[in-house]
Protein backbone atom coordinates (compact mmCIF):
# COMPACT_ATOMS: atom_id res chain seq x y z
CA UNK A 1 0.00 0.00 0.00
CA UNK A 2 1.35 3.37 -0.94
CA UNK A 3 0.00 4.87 2.24
CA UNK A 4 2.30 3.15 4.70
CA UNK A 5 5.42 4.97 3.71
CA UNK A 6 7.94 5.81 6.35
CA UNK A 7 9.06 9.27 7.26
CA UNK A 8 11.68 10.53 4.94
CA UNK A 9 13.93 12.59 7.14
CA UNK A 10 15.20 12.12 10.69
CA UNK A 11 16.00 9.09 12.76
CA UNK A 12 13.17 6.70 13.59
CA UNK A 13 12.63 5.66 17.22
CA UNK A 14 9.60 3.41 16.84
CA UNK A 15 9.06 1.42 13.71
CA UNK A 16 5.70 -0.20 13.34
CA UNK A 17 5.32 -3.04 10.89
CA UNK A 18 2.13 -4.82 9.85
CA UNK A 19 0.39 -4.08 13.11
CA UNK A 20 -3.02 -5.64 13.56
CA UNK A 21 -5.09 -5.14 16.66
CA UNK A 22 -8.10 -7.07 17.89
CA UNK A 23 -10.80 -6.33 20.43
CA UNK A 24 -11.91 -9.91 20.80
CA UNK A 25 -13.06 -10.80 17.31
CA UNK A 26 -13.28 -7.19 16.12
CA UNK A 27 -10.28 -5.94 14.21
CA UNK A 28 -9.43 -2.46 15.45
CA UNK A 29 -6.28 -1.88 13.39
CA UNK A 30 -5.41 -3.29 9.99
CA UNK A 31 -1.86 -3.65 8.69
CA UNK A 32 -0.48 -0.43 10.09
CA UNK A 33 3.14 0.28 9.19
CA UNK A 34 4.88 3.54 9.95
CA UNK A 35 7.85 5.12 11.65
CA UNK A 36 7.78 7.58 14.51
CA UNK A 37 10.60 10.08 14.11
CA UNK A 38 12.87 10.75 17.04
CA UNK A 39 12.56 14.16 18.73
CA UNK A 40 9.63 15.14 16.57
CA UNK A 41 5.92 15.54 17.15
CA UNK A 42 3.75 13.04 15.33
CA UNK A 43 0.02 13.71 15.35
CA UNK A 44 -2.73 11.18 14.75
CA UNK A 45 -5.98 12.48 13.37
CA UNK A 46 -9.16 10.89 12.14
CA UNK A 47 -12.83 10.54 13.02
CA UNK A 48 -13.97 8.91 16.28
CA UNK A 49 -13.41 5.18 16.31
CA UNK A 50 -10.79 5.25 13.55
CA UNK A 51 -8.24 3.53 15.75
CA UNK A 52 -5.90 6.40 16.56
CA UNK A 53 -6.16 5.93 20.33
CA UNK A 54 -5.98 2.18 19.86
CA UNK A 55 -2.73 2.61 17.97
CA UNK A 56 -1.29 4.89 20.63
CA UNK A 57 -2.20 2.37 23.32
CA UNK A 58 -0.23 -0.36 21.60
CA UNK A 59 2.97 1.70 21.94
CA UNK A 60 3.00 1.28 25.73
CA UNK A 61 1.10 -2.01 25.80
CA UNK A 62 -1.76 -0.35 27.68
CA UNK A 63 -4.13 -2.82 26.06
CA UNK A 64 -2.42 -5.57 28.09
CA UNK A 65 -4.63 -4.60 31.04
CA UNK A 66 -7.64 -5.95 29.24
CA UNK A 67 -8.07 -9.61 28.50
CA UNK A 68 -9.46 -10.10 25.02
CA UNK A 69 -7.41 -7.30 23.48
CA UNK A 70 -4.34 -8.33 21.52
CA UNK A 71 -1.89 -6.97 19.00
CA UNK A 72 -0.01 -8.77 16.24
CA UNK A 73 2.91 -7.51 14.21
CA UNK A 74 5.93 -5.50 15.20
CA UNK A 75 6.64 -2.32 17.07
CA UNK A 76 10.40 -2.06 17.13
CA UNK A 77 12.01 0.06 19.81
CA UNK A 78 15.81 -0.08 20.12
CA UNK A 79 15.91 -3.26 18.12
CA UNK A 80 13.34 -5.11 20.19
CA UNK A 81 9.75 -5.89 19.38
CA UNK A 82 7.61 -4.30 22.10
CA UNK A 83 4.81 -6.74 21.38
CA UNK A 84 7.03 -9.66 22.34
CA UNK A 85 5.44 -11.60 25.20
CA UNK A 86 8.77 -11.67 27.03
CA UNK A 87 9.03 -7.89 27.01
CA UNK A 88 8.66 -6.41 30.52
CA UNK A 89 5.67 -4.09 30.13
CA UNK A 90 6.51 -1.98 33.15
CA UNK A 91 9.92 -1.15 31.69
CA UNK A 92 8.27 -0.28 28.39
CA UNK A 93 5.92 2.10 30.17
CA UNK A 94 8.77 3.74 32.06
CA UNK A 95 10.45 4.48 28.72
CA UNK A 96 7.25 5.35 26.87
CA UNK A 97 5.09 7.56 29.07
CA UNK A 98 1.46 8.46 28.54
CA UNK A 99 -0.83 11.37 29.34
CA UNK A 100 -4.57 10.85 29.12
CA UNK A 101 -7.57 12.79 27.98
CA UNK A 102 -8.85 13.55 31.43
CA UNK A 103 -6.34 14.85 33.97
CA UNK A 104 -5.63 11.99 36.37
CA UNK A 105 -3.61 13.22 39.34
CA UNK A 106 -2.95 10.46 41.86
CA UNK A 107 -4.72 10.88 45.21
CA UNK A 108 -1.59 12.17 46.93
CA UNK A 109 0.39 15.39 47.31
CA UNK A 110 1.76 17.24 44.30
CA UNK A 111 5.27 16.24 45.37
CA UNK A 112 4.31 12.58 45.71
CA UNK A 113 2.54 12.64 42.34
CA UNK A 114 5.93 13.28 40.76
CA UNK A 115 8.01 11.13 43.10
CA UNK A 116 5.78 8.05 42.77
CA UNK A 117 6.96 7.15 39.29
CA UNK A 118 10.58 8.13 39.92
CA UNK A 119 10.82 5.87 42.97
CA UNK A 120 9.78 2.87 40.93
CA UNK A 121 13.03 2.81 39.00
CA UNK A 122 15.50 5.00 40.84
CA UNK A 123 16.74 5.21 44.39
CA UNK A 124 17.30 8.89 45.04
CA UNK A 125 18.33 10.70 48.22
CA UNK A 126 15.83 13.23 49.56
CA UNK A 127 17.68 16.21 48.09
CA UNK A 128 18.07 14.54 44.71
CA UNK A 129 14.37 13.74 44.70
CA UNK A 130 13.58 17.36 45.60
CA UNK A 131 15.66 18.44 42.63
CA UNK A 132 13.98 15.96 40.32
CA UNK A 133 10.51 17.09 41.38
CA UNK A 134 11.42 20.73 40.80
CA UNK A 135 13.04 19.87 37.46
CA UNK A 136 9.95 18.01 36.24
CA UNK A 137 7.56 20.70 37.42
CA UNK A 138 9.67 23.36 35.72
CA UNK A 139 9.77 21.35 32.50
CA UNK A 140 6.00 21.14 32.56
CA UNK A 141 5.76 24.89 33.21
CA UNK A 142 3.86 24.48 36.45
CA UNK A 143 6.63 25.09 39.01
CA UNK A 144 5.70 28.70 39.69
CA UNK A 145 2.11 27.75 40.44
CA UNK A 146 2.94 24.83 42.71
CA UNK A 147 6.25 25.59 44.42
CA UNK A 148 4.55 26.85 47.57
CA UNK A 149 2.07 24.02 47.84
CA UNK A 150 3.99 20.88 47.05
CA UNK A 151 2.48 19.18 50.08
CA UNK A 152 -1.09 19.86 49.01
CA UNK A 153 -3.19 17.29 47.22
CA UNK A 154 -2.79 17.11 43.46
CA UNK A 155 -6.57 17.18 43.29
CA UNK A 156 -6.60 20.75 44.63
CA UNK A 157 -5.27 22.10 41.31
CA UNK A 158 -7.42 23.32 38.43
CA UNK A 159 -8.05 21.07 35.43
CA UNK A 160 -5.38 22.66 33.26
CA UNK A 161 -2.87 22.59 36.10
CA UNK A 162 -3.71 18.96 36.81
CA UNK A 163 -2.97 18.10 33.20
CA UNK A 164 0.42 19.84 33.36
CA UNK A 165 1.07 17.98 36.62
CA UNK A 166 0.36 14.75 34.74
CA UNK A 167 2.82 15.79 32.04
CA UNK A 168 5.40 16.62 34.72
CA UNK A 169 4.80 13.22 36.30
CA UNK A 170 5.40 11.53 32.97
CA UNK A 171 8.56 13.49 32.22
CA UNK A 172 9.95 12.93 35.73
CA UNK A 173 10.52 9.26 34.92
CA UNK A 174 12.73 10.44 32.00
CA UNK A 175 11.00 8.57 29.21
CA UNK A 176 12.16 8.67 25.61
CA UNK A 177 8.69 8.92 24.14
CA UNK A 178 5.66 10.75 25.49
CA UNK A 179 2.26 9.60 24.26
CA UNK A 180 -0.53 12.17 24.54
CA UNK A 181 -4.05 10.85 24.12
CA UNK A 182 -6.21 13.91 23.40
CA UNK A 183 -4.51 15.80 26.23
CA UNK A 184 -6.42 19.04 25.74
CA UNK A 185 -9.91 17.90 24.85
CA UNK A 186 -11.12 18.36 28.44
CA UNK A 187 -9.46 21.75 28.86
CA UNK A 188 -10.37 25.37 28.19
CA UNK A 189 -8.63 27.33 25.37
CA UNK A 190 -6.11 29.05 27.66
CA UNK A 191 -5.02 25.82 29.28
CA UNK A 192 -4.91 24.24 25.83
CA UNK A 193 -2.59 26.98 24.58
CA UNK A 194 -0.30 26.40 27.56
CA UNK A 195 -0.13 22.66 26.89
CA UNK A 196 0.58 23.24 23.20
CA UNK A 197 3.37 25.64 24.09
CA UNK A 198 4.72 22.99 26.41
CA UNK A 199 4.64 20.32 23.71
CA UNK A 200 6.59 22.67 21.50
CA UNK A 201 9.32 22.98 24.11
CA UNK A 202 9.41 19.33 25.01
CA UNK A 203 9.86 18.07 21.49
CA UNK A 204 13.55 18.91 21.46
CA UNK A 205 14.23 16.30 24.10
CA UNK A 206 11.40 13.85 23.74
CA UNK A 207 9.66 12.12 20.95
CA UNK A 208 5.99 13.01 21.11
CA UNK A 209 3.03 11.15 19.67
CA UNK A 210 -0.29 12.92 20.08
CA UNK A 211 -3.81 11.87 19.29
CA UNK A 212 -6.11 14.80 18.67
CA UNK A 213 -9.59 15.48 17.46
CA UNK A 214 -8.60 18.99 16.63
CA UNK A 215 -7.08 19.33 13.16
CA UNK A 216 -5.89 22.87 13.80
CA UNK A 217 -4.05 21.57 16.81
CA UNK A 218 -2.36 18.88 14.73
CA UNK A 219 -1.40 21.49 12.15
CA UNK A 220 -0.04 23.86 14.82
CA UNK A 221 2.10 21.53 16.83
CA UNK A 222 3.13 18.50 14.80
CA UNK A 223 5.94 17.78 12.37
CA UNK A 224 4.28 14.69 10.96
CA UNK A 225 0.63 13.79 10.74
CA UNK A 226 -1.02 10.43 10.30
CA UNK A 227 -4.60 10.28 9.09
CA UNK A 228 -6.47 7.16 10.08
CA UNK A 229 -9.83 5.86 9.04
CA UNK A 230 -11.64 2.65 9.98
CA UNK A 231 -8.56 1.12 11.56
CA UNK A 232 -6.27 1.82 8.64
CA UNK A 233 -3.51 4.30 8.18
CA UNK A 234 -4.69 6.22 5.14
CA UNK A 235 -1.99 8.81 4.82
CA UNK A 236 1.14 9.72 6.70
CA UNK A 237 3.65 12.42 6.00
CA UNK A 238 4.92 15.90 6.73
CA UNK A 239 2.22 17.90 8.45
CA UNK A 240 2.60 20.84 6.06
CA UNK A 241 2.27 18.63 3.05
CA UNK A 242 -0.59 16.55 4.38
CA UNK A 243 -2.73 19.55 5.20
CA UNK A 244 -1.90 21.51 2.06
CA UNK A 245 -1.65 18.79 -0.53
CA UNK A 246 -3.05 15.48 0.65
CA UNK A 247 -2.52 12.63 -1.77
CA UNK A 248 -5.53 10.60 -0.71
CA UNK A 249 -9.12 11.54 -1.41
CA UNK A 250 -10.30 10.49 2.07
CA UNK A 251 -7.67 12.66 3.75
CA UNK A 252 -8.75 15.63 1.71
CA UNK A 253 -12.41 15.02 2.49
CA UNK A 254 -11.64 14.81 6.20
CA UNK A 255 -9.41 17.86 6.51
CA UNK A 256 -11.75 19.98 4.43
CA UNK A 257 -14.59 19.01 6.74
CA UNK A 258 -16.57 16.97 4.28
CA UNK A 259 -16.99 14.16 6.80
CA UNK A 260 -15.88 13.10 10.29
CA UNK B 1 -56.53 18.37 31.14
CA UNK B 2 -58.18 15.41 32.74
CA UNK B 3 -55.04 13.39 32.11
CA UNK B 4 -53.00 16.09 33.80
CA UNK B 5 -55.15 16.27 36.94
CA UNK B 6 -55.08 12.50 37.16
CA UNK B 7 -51.31 12.58 37.03
CA UNK B 8 -51.24 15.12 39.86
CA UNK B 9 -53.54 12.91 41.90
CA UNK B 10 -51.35 9.84 41.29
CA UNK B 11 -48.36 11.87 42.35
CA UNK B 12 -50.05 12.93 45.60
CA UNK B 13 -51.09 9.38 46.43
CA UNK B 14 -47.59 8.14 45.72
CA UNK B 15 -46.01 10.73 47.96
CA UNK B 16 -48.55 10.11 50.71
CA UNK B 17 -47.90 6.36 50.65
CA UNK B 18 -44.14 6.80 50.83
CA UNK B 19 -44.54 9.27 53.70
CA UNK B 20 -46.61 6.73 55.61
CA UNK B 21 -44.02 4.04 54.97
CA UNK B 22 -41.26 6.33 56.16
CA UNK B 23 -43.20 7.37 59.26
CA UNK B 24 -43.83 3.71 60.06
CA UNK B 25 -40.15 2.80 59.82
CA UNK B 26 -38.99 5.87 61.66
CA UNK B 27 -41.59 5.43 64.42
CA UNK B 28 -40.36 1.89 65.14
CA UNK B 29 -36.79 3.13 65.34
CA UNK B 30 -37.74 6.03 67.59
CA UNK B 31 -39.74 3.76 69.80
CA UNK B 32 -36.78 1.42 70.26
CA UNK B 33 -34.42 4.31 71.00
CA UNK B 34 -36.90 5.90 73.39
CA UNK B 35 -37.42 2.63 75.28
CA UNK B 36 -33.68 2.12 75.51
CA UNK B 37 -33.14 5.62 76.86
CA UNK B 38 -36.09 5.44 79.21
CA UNK B 39 -35.02 2.16 80.78
CA UNK B 40 -31.30 2.32 80.33
CA UNK B 41 -30.30 5.90 80.98
CA UNK B 42 -30.50 5.65 84.78
CA UNK B 43 -28.26 2.59 84.73
CA UNK B 44 -25.42 4.56 83.14
CA UNK B 45 -23.60 5.64 86.29
CA UNK B 46 -19.99 5.76 87.45
CA UNK B 47 -20.44 2.27 88.95
CA UNK B 48 -21.79 1.00 85.64
CA UNK B 49 -18.35 1.54 84.10
CA UNK B 50 -16.16 0.78 87.14
CA UNK B 51 -17.74 -2.26 88.81
CA UNK B 52 -18.01 -5.80 87.52
CA UNK B 53 -21.15 -7.82 86.96
CA UNK B 54 -22.75 -8.59 90.34
CA UNK B 55 -23.27 -12.08 91.72
CA UNK B 56 -26.87 -13.32 91.91
CA UNK B 57 -28.67 -11.60 94.73
CA UNK B 58 -26.06 -8.97 95.50
CA UNK B 59 -26.81 -5.27 95.10
CA UNK B 60 -25.43 -2.76 92.59
CA UNK B 61 -22.63 -3.73 90.27
CA UNK B 62 -21.68 -2.63 86.78
CA UNK B 63 -20.56 -3.97 83.42
CA UNK B 64 -16.85 -3.14 83.51
CA UNK B 65 -15.76 -6.72 82.73
CA UNK B 66 -18.25 -7.00 79.88
CA UNK B 67 -17.34 -3.62 78.38
CA UNK B 68 -13.60 -4.34 78.49
CA UNK B 69 -14.19 -7.88 77.17
CA UNK B 70 -16.30 -6.61 74.29
CA UNK B 71 -13.75 -3.94 73.41
CA UNK B 72 -10.91 -6.49 73.41
CA UNK B 73 -12.80 -9.09 71.38
CA UNK B 74 -13.89 -6.48 68.85
CA UNK B 75 -10.43 -4.90 68.81
CA UNK B 76 -8.87 -8.22 67.85
CA UNK B 77 -11.70 -8.80 65.35
CA UNK B 78 -10.88 -5.47 63.69
CA UNK B 79 -7.16 -6.23 63.59
CA UNK B 80 -7.83 -9.60 61.98
CA UNK B 81 -10.60 -8.72 59.57
CA UNK B 82 -9.29 -5.38 58.26
CA UNK B 83 -6.13 -6.64 56.51
CA UNK B 84 -7.73 -9.87 55.33
CA UNK B 85 -10.84 -8.10 54.11
CA UNK B 86 -8.96 -5.30 52.33
CA UNK B 87 -6.49 -7.63 50.66
CA UNK B 88 -9.24 -9.98 49.52
CA UNK B 89 -11.21 -6.98 48.23
CA UNK B 90 -8.16 -5.79 46.28
CA UNK B 91 -7.72 -9.25 44.85
CA UNK B 92 -11.32 -9.40 43.68
CA UNK B 93 -11.34 -5.92 42.16
CA UNK B 94 -7.84 -5.62 40.71
CA UNK B 95 -6.55 -9.09 40.03
CA UNK B 96 -9.46 -11.46 39.73
CA UNK B 97 -11.64 -9.82 37.14
CA UNK B 98 -12.03 -12.98 35.13
CA UNK B 99 -10.63 -15.89 37.12
CA UNK B 100 -12.80 -18.77 38.34
CA UNK B 101 -11.20 -18.55 41.75
CA UNK B 102 -12.28 -14.93 42.13
CA UNK B 103 -15.82 -15.71 41.01
CA UNK B 104 -15.98 -18.49 43.59
CA UNK B 105 -14.58 -16.23 46.31
CA UNK B 106 -17.14 -13.57 45.45
CA UNK B 107 -19.96 -16.11 45.62
CA UNK B 108 -18.84 -17.54 48.97
CA UNK B 109 -18.44 -14.03 50.36
CA UNK B 110 -21.99 -13.19 49.39
CA UNK B 111 -23.25 -16.31 51.13
CA UNK B 112 -21.20 -15.45 54.22
CA UNK B 113 -22.77 -12.00 54.24
CA UNK B 114 -26.19 -13.46 54.79
CA UNK B 115 -25.22 -16.55 56.80
CA UNK B 116 -27.09 -16.74 60.13
CA UNK B 117 -24.64 -15.70 62.81
CA UNK B 118 -25.60 -18.66 65.01
CA UNK B 119 -24.22 -20.95 62.32
CA UNK B 120 -20.93 -19.08 62.45
CA UNK B 121 -20.96 -19.46 66.24
CA UNK B 122 -21.54 -23.20 66.04
CA UNK B 123 -18.86 -23.55 63.38
CA UNK B 124 -16.23 -21.85 65.53
CA UNK B 125 -17.47 -23.88 68.52
CA UNK B 126 -16.79 -27.09 66.62
CA UNK B 127 -13.54 -25.75 65.17
CA UNK B 128 -11.94 -24.16 68.24
CA UNK B 129 -13.90 -24.55 71.45
CA UNK B 130 -14.55 -28.28 71.26
CA UNK B 131 -11.04 -29.10 70.03
CA UNK B 132 -8.86 -26.65 71.96
CA UNK B 133 -10.42 -27.31 75.32
CA UNK B 134 -12.76 -24.51 76.12
CA UNK B 135 -14.45 -21.20 75.53
CA UNK B 136 -12.16 -18.24 74.96
CA UNK B 137 -12.01 -14.63 73.89
CA UNK B 138 -9.90 -15.70 70.89
CA UNK B 139 -12.68 -18.00 69.68
CA UNK B 140 -15.08 -15.06 70.06
CA UNK B 141 -12.85 -12.88 67.89
CA UNK B 142 -12.57 -15.59 65.25
CA UNK B 143 -16.36 -15.95 65.10
CA UNK B 144 -16.89 -12.21 64.82
CA UNK B 145 -14.12 -11.95 62.21
CA UNK B 146 -15.92 -14.49 60.04
CA UNK B 147 -18.91 -12.15 60.11
CA UNK B 148 -16.91 -8.94 59.61
CA UNK B 149 -14.55 -10.09 56.84
CA UNK B 150 -17.22 -10.49 54.11
CA UNK B 151 -18.51 -6.99 54.85
CA UNK B 152 -15.02 -5.51 54.46
CA UNK B 153 -14.28 -7.59 51.35
CA UNK B 154 -17.39 -6.49 49.53
CA UNK B 155 -17.21 -2.81 50.44
CA UNK B 156 -13.51 -2.71 49.48
CA UNK B 157 -14.21 -4.40 46.16
CA UNK B 158 -17.20 -2.19 45.37
CA UNK B 159 -15.26 0.95 46.26
CA UNK B 160 -12.29 -0.07 44.10
CA UNK B 161 -14.58 -0.74 41.17
CA UNK B 162 -15.69 2.90 41.41
CA UNK B 163 -12.14 4.09 40.67
CA UNK B 164 -12.14 5.61 37.16
CA UNK B 165 -10.33 3.47 34.59
CA UNK B 166 -8.29 6.52 33.60
CA UNK B 167 -6.71 6.78 37.06
CA UNK B 168 -5.79 3.10 37.10
CA UNK B 169 -4.33 3.33 33.59
CA UNK B 170 -2.41 6.47 34.51
CA UNK B 171 -0.72 4.63 37.36
CA UNK B 172 0.20 1.77 35.06
CA UNK B 173 1.42 4.30 32.49
CA UNK B 174 4.33 5.44 34.68
CA UNK B 175 5.49 1.83 34.81
CA UNK B 176 4.09 0.82 38.19
CA UNK B 177 3.54 -2.88 38.84
CA UNK B 178 0.02 -3.97 39.64
CA UNK B 179 0.48 -4.30 43.41
CA UNK B 180 1.79 -0.74 43.65
CA UNK B 181 -1.05 0.56 41.52
CA UNK B 182 -3.52 -1.17 43.85
CA UNK B 183 -2.02 -0.26 47.20
CA UNK B 184 -0.65 3.20 46.49
CA UNK B 185 -3.08 4.66 43.97
CA UNK B 186 -6.48 3.00 43.67
CA UNK B 187 -6.84 1.97 47.32
CA UNK B 188 -5.76 5.44 48.38
CA UNK B 189 -8.32 6.98 46.05
CA UNK B 190 -11.13 5.21 47.91
CA UNK B 191 -9.61 5.32 51.39
CA UNK B 192 -12.66 6.96 52.96
CA UNK B 193 -15.04 4.41 51.47
CA UNK B 194 -12.92 1.50 52.67
CA UNK B 195 -12.67 2.92 56.20
CA UNK B 196 -16.43 3.38 56.13
CA UNK B 197 -16.79 -0.30 55.28
CA UNK B 198 -14.59 -1.26 58.22
CA UNK B 199 -16.61 0.93 60.57
CA UNK B 200 -19.85 -0.60 59.35
CA UNK B 201 -18.40 -4.07 59.84
CA UNK B 202 -17.50 -3.16 63.42
CA UNK B 203 -20.99 -1.79 63.97
CA UNK B 204 -22.40 -4.99 62.55
CA UNK B 205 -20.50 -7.30 64.96
CA UNK B 206 -20.93 -4.99 67.96
CA UNK B 207 -24.30 -6.44 68.84
CA UNK B 208 -23.80 -10.03 67.67
CA UNK B 209 -24.82 -12.36 70.48
CA UNK B 210 -25.17 -15.85 69.06
CA UNK B 211 -21.57 -16.27 67.86
CA UNK B 212 -20.23 -15.19 71.26
CA UNK B 213 -22.58 -17.45 73.16
CA UNK B 214 -20.82 -20.46 71.65
CA UNK B 215 -17.30 -19.08 71.74
CA UNK B 216 -16.36 -16.42 74.29
CA UNK B 217 -19.25 -17.50 76.52
CA UNK B 218 -19.16 -15.16 79.50
CA UNK B 219 -17.14 -14.42 82.58
CA UNK B 220 -18.55 -12.74 85.65
CA UNK B 221 -15.10 -11.63 86.73
CA UNK B 222 -12.83 -9.05 85.22
CA UNK B 223 -10.39 -10.73 82.84
CA UNK B 224 -8.11 -9.58 80.07
CA UNK B 225 -6.94 -13.09 79.25
CA UNK B 226 -8.18 -13.81 75.74
CA UNK B 227 -7.56 -17.54 76.14
CA UNK B 228 -10.19 -17.76 78.90
CA UNK B 229 -13.95 -17.27 78.71
CA UNK B 230 -14.56 -13.57 78.51
CA UNK B 231 -17.33 -11.25 79.59
CA UNK B 232 -18.96 -9.31 76.76
CA UNK B 233 -21.91 -6.97 76.41
CA UNK B 234 -24.29 -8.94 74.19
CA UNK B 235 -24.15 -12.18 76.21
CA UNK B 236 -24.41 -10.30 79.53
CA UNK B 237 -27.46 -8.44 78.20
CA UNK B 238 -28.94 -11.72 77.06
CA UNK B 239 -28.46 -13.35 80.49
CA UNK B 240 -29.33 -10.36 82.66
CA UNK B 241 -32.42 -9.34 80.73
CA UNK B 242 -34.00 -12.70 81.43
CA UNK B 243 -33.00 -12.81 85.11
CA UNK B 244 -35.36 -12.21 88.05
CA UNK B 245 -33.07 -9.62 89.68
CA UNK B 246 -34.04 -5.95 89.25
CA UNK B 247 -30.45 -4.68 89.27
CA UNK B 248 -29.48 -7.22 86.58
CA UNK B 249 -32.37 -6.20 84.37
CA UNK B 250 -31.45 -2.55 84.81
CA UNK B 251 -27.83 -3.30 83.89
CA UNK B 252 -29.04 -5.15 80.78
CA UNK B 253 -30.96 -2.03 79.69
CA UNK B 254 -27.89 0.08 80.34
CA UNK B 255 -25.73 -2.31 78.29
CA UNK B 256 -28.23 -2.31 75.44
CA UNK B 257 -28.29 1.49 75.43
CA UNK B 258 -24.48 1.58 75.47
CA UNK B 259 -24.25 -0.71 72.42
CA UNK B 260 -26.90 1.32 70.61
CA UNK B 261 -25.01 4.56 71.32
CA UNK B 262 -21.70 3.08 70.14
CA UNK B 263 -23.26 1.76 66.94
CA UNK B 264 -24.95 5.11 66.39
CA UNK B 265 -21.65 6.92 66.90
CA UNK B 266 -19.85 4.60 64.48
CA UNK B 267 -22.52 5.10 61.85
CA UNK B 268 -22.38 8.87 62.21
CA UNK B 269 -18.58 8.84 61.89
CA UNK B 270 -18.87 6.59 58.82
CA UNK B 271 -21.39 8.97 57.24
CA UNK B 272 -19.24 12.02 57.86
CA UNK B 273 -16.19 10.27 56.42
CA UNK B 274 -18.07 9.15 53.36
CA UNK B 275 -19.52 12.60 52.78
CA UNK B 276 -16.03 14.10 52.87
CA UNK B 277 -14.92 11.50 50.36
CA UNK B 278 -17.69 12.38 47.96
CA UNK B 279 -17.11 16.12 48.16
CA UNK B 280 -13.34 15.80 47.66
Amino acid sequence: MSTSQTTADGESILSIRDLNFYYGAFRGLTNVSMDIAKSRVTAFIGPSGCGKSTLLRTFNRMYDLYPGQRAEGQINFHGKNLLDKKQDVNLVRAKIGMVFQKPTPFPMTIYENIAFGVRLYEKLAKSEMDDRVEWALRKAAIWEETKNKLQQSGLSLSGGQQQRLCIARTIAVKPEIVLLDEPTSALDPISTAKIEELINELKNEYTIAIVTHNMQQAARISDFTAFMYLGELIEFGNTDKLFVKPTQKQTEDYITGRFG
Amino acid sequence: MQLYSRRILTNRIGIALSMVAMAFGLAALMWILWTLFYNGFNALSWEFFTQDTPAPGSEGGGLRNAIVGSLMIIGVTTLVSTPIGILAGIYLAEFGATSKFAATTRFVTDIMLSAPSIVVGLFVYALMVATLGGFSGWAGSVALSLIAIPVVVRTTENMLLLVPTALREAAFAVGAPRWQVSLKVTLRAVKAGVVTGILLAIARVMGETAPLLFTALNNQFFSTDMSEPMGNLPVVIFQFAMSPYDNWVSLAWGGALLIALIVLAINIIARIMFRNKVSA
